[in-house]
């Protein structure tokens, strides 16, 4: 949820679930924190020291939507796209962000600073549209407070 | 009713403590439910639950006396009691306000389902999108701990419990009871075929109830009060009382807790305040699994039975309003991509249905569809309902079945027009 990630290595960070039950979750949870993706060597690490076959841990990995195999921008920004959002124009709050960023959703700046994403609702309805940077929601948003928004990261 | 009220029995204690306060909870009547169950027998406790008449306010309404008594029987070495707030239903923001606003209510609630259970060890399972309740929900953990309201023998009654928060991962999927015990164990999340029920064989191989947040924040009140005290709140034969969560084009967009035989248009017009941009068209009650229903259904009370009995769902008590200046098979649109995103993909019906009927509503949104499509789209739908391993691919298709239903004419205007 912070911005200040240490980065710790990957596995100081994955030896603390050597012998936690169902520990792969929390771990990857773990990875994702500090790297906000999960490094594709994370995925043998993970393998080896929880003893799971490679296949399942990519496959656990690739079917939470949070978590991304590979790399991500330091600071994802998910704008939701479910119904109440939808028609609180949602549509239009994430053109101008993608104009501002000059990117489209999916993508990542060029310098890494930011990755946009869909995501869906964030129990935040009262105030559609939403989105959240490194999780923390923003709502109610005008097009012209982005900028000062984006310049906070 | 002269006029409808709301009514604060699971909310009681909303922005009247600090949340992690364990002082501020007891003073305010906190833990007296639990040292009262402690001098209970099992058995009690599930007879008051079944004299109360709660049903569980997850989706299914189930009655929890009912899945209590299957597992509290059970003699084996561990049980394990699972408190699902994935909450992912659009529109749907009440566990979460329990979470973050009485942290201690649900942490006593899962502490006397699991003495009356002969469950040890409880896990909440709290969506990832709610970090910060996660955080709130471990403090409090921590405090009661220390104030030795959870541990090894709570109040002196020889009972041990211990609860964990585990954090999902963006899955709606994941609400499911069987795909949450799939996650905590470390897998993808997908449903398992049942039988086995969860009750018998859950959470690795042992027997595990799974309640919903609201369901268990009831059962202090009906602990202190009694169950008769319970019954006699709300609709007869889902009693108690509903959070319900306004959004879309109400003017406030706001959450209210109601006794259950409050009318949907009390909920839009007296606690909403009515539809705003425009006059009122649709309201999907129960998130996007739930129907679609028009302005002539608003007089139905929001109780469970009440509710299917017209073609809706109560659902997750979600209440989304949309007003005449929007597109609604567009709407029916979006919520038909939300089911091709959060299908597991585990089983056919689902997994290529969701995608088909999303396919059908974008040739209806671009004036493609033709009565065929429409046909086929339909027994795709029943296919759907009755195939579909679980509650996702079988509600996937209620939006469009409840759009057909109540707005054939939309449609009709669509396919006409090419
Ligand atoms: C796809 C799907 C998602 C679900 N999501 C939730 C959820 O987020 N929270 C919840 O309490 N129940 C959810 N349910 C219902 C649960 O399977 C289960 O019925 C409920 O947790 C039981 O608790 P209750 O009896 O206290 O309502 C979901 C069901 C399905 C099929
Ligand atoms: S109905 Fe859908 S979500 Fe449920 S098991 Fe089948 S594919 Fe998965
Ligand atoms: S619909 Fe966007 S936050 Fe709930």
């Amino acid at each position: 949820m912070t911005n200040n990630y240490t980065n710790r290595p990957i596995d100081q960070i994955i030896a603390e679930f050597k012998d936690v039950k169902g520990g792969l979750l929390p771990a990857l949870h773990a990875i994702d924190d500090e790297y906000r993706a999960i490094p594709q060597e994370a995925l043998v690490k993970l393998s080896q020291v929880l003893n799971i076959p490679v296949a399942q841990v990519y496959g656990v990995a690739t079917f939470y939507a949070k978590f991304a195999v590979g790399q991500r921008g330091r600071n994802i920004i998910r704008f939701c796209e479910s119904a109440p959002c939808h028609i609180a124009g949602a549509a239009k709050l994430i053109a101008d962000m993608e104009d501002q960023l000059g990117i489209k959703v999916g993508e990542t700046t060029l310098d890494g600073k930011f990755t946009l994403e869909f995501c869906q609702c964030v129990g935040m309805c009262q105030s559609a549209p939403v989105f959240t940077i490194n999780q923390q929601p923003y709502y109610n948003v005008l097009t012209d407070e982005i900028p000062e928004i984006l310049a906070r990261f | 009713m002269a006029y409808a009220k709301e009514q604060r029995l699971v909310l009681n204690n909303y922005d009247k403590i600090n949340p992690t306060s364990i002082d501020e909870y007891v003073i305010r009547g906190g833990f007296r439910a639990l040292r009262k169950a402690l001098s209970m027998s099992s058995a009690e406790i599930i007879q008051e639950l079944k004299i109360s008449g709660l049903r569980g306010r997850g989706g299914a309404g189930f009655p929890t006396w009912l899945k209590w008594s299957f597992t509290a029987p059970i003699e084996v070495d561990q049980k394990y009691i699972i408190c699902n707030a994935d909450e992912g239903e659009p529109g749907t923001y009440k566990d979460r306000l329990i979470m973050d606003k009485d942290p201690y209510l649900l942490i006593e609630a899962m502490t006397i389902a699991g003495f009356t259970l002969g469950a040890t060890k409880g896990y909440i399972y709290v969506r990832g999108e709610y970090p910060h309740s996660q955080k709130i929900l471990n403090t409090a953990i921590a405090n009661a701990k220390m104030a030795g309201m959870m541990g090894n023998n709570i109040f002196g009654s020889g009972f041990d419990f211990n609860l964990q928060v585990f954090s999902g991962a963006f899955a709606f999927v994941c609400g499911e009871e069987t795909a949450i015990i799939e996650s905590i164990e470390g897998k993808r999340g997908e449903p398992r075929i049942r039988p086995p029920y969860p009750g018998v064989v859950g959470l690795w191989g042992k027997p595990t109830v799974i309640n919903n947040v609201e369901t268990l924040a009831n059962i202090p009140a009906i602990i202190n009060n009694g169950g008769r005290w319970f019954a006699n709140i709300g609709a007869i034969k889902y009693p108690g009382t509903k959070i319900m969560t306004l959004s879309g084009d109400v003017a406030n967009k706001t959450f209210v807790e109601v006794p259950t035989d409050t009318t949907l248009y009390d909920i839009i017009y007296t606690f909403g305040g009515g539809v705003v941009g425009g006059n009122f068209q649709a309201v999907q009650v129960g998130g996007n699994s739930g129907g679609l229903l028009p302005a002539s259904l608003l007089e139905t009370a929001i109780d469970f039975d009440s509710m299917q009995a017209i073609g809706g769902s109560l659902g997750t008590g979600a209440v989304f309003v949309i007003n005449d200046r929007h597109d609604l098979l567009d709407v029916v649109k979006n919520v038909a991509h939300f089911f091709t995103e959060e299908s597991c993909g585990k089983c056919t019906p689902c997994r290529e249905g969701c995608q088909r009927l999303y396919d059908f509503m974008n040739k209806v949104c671009e004036g493609e569809a033709t009565a065929k499509d429409l046909q086929i789209a339909a027994g795709l739908a029943r296919v759907m309902n009755k195939t579909a391993l679980c509650g996702l691919g079988q509600a996937a298709p209620t939006p469009v079945q409840t759009a057909i239903k109540f707005f054939g004419k939309k449609f009709e205007e669509r396919i006409n027009a090419k």
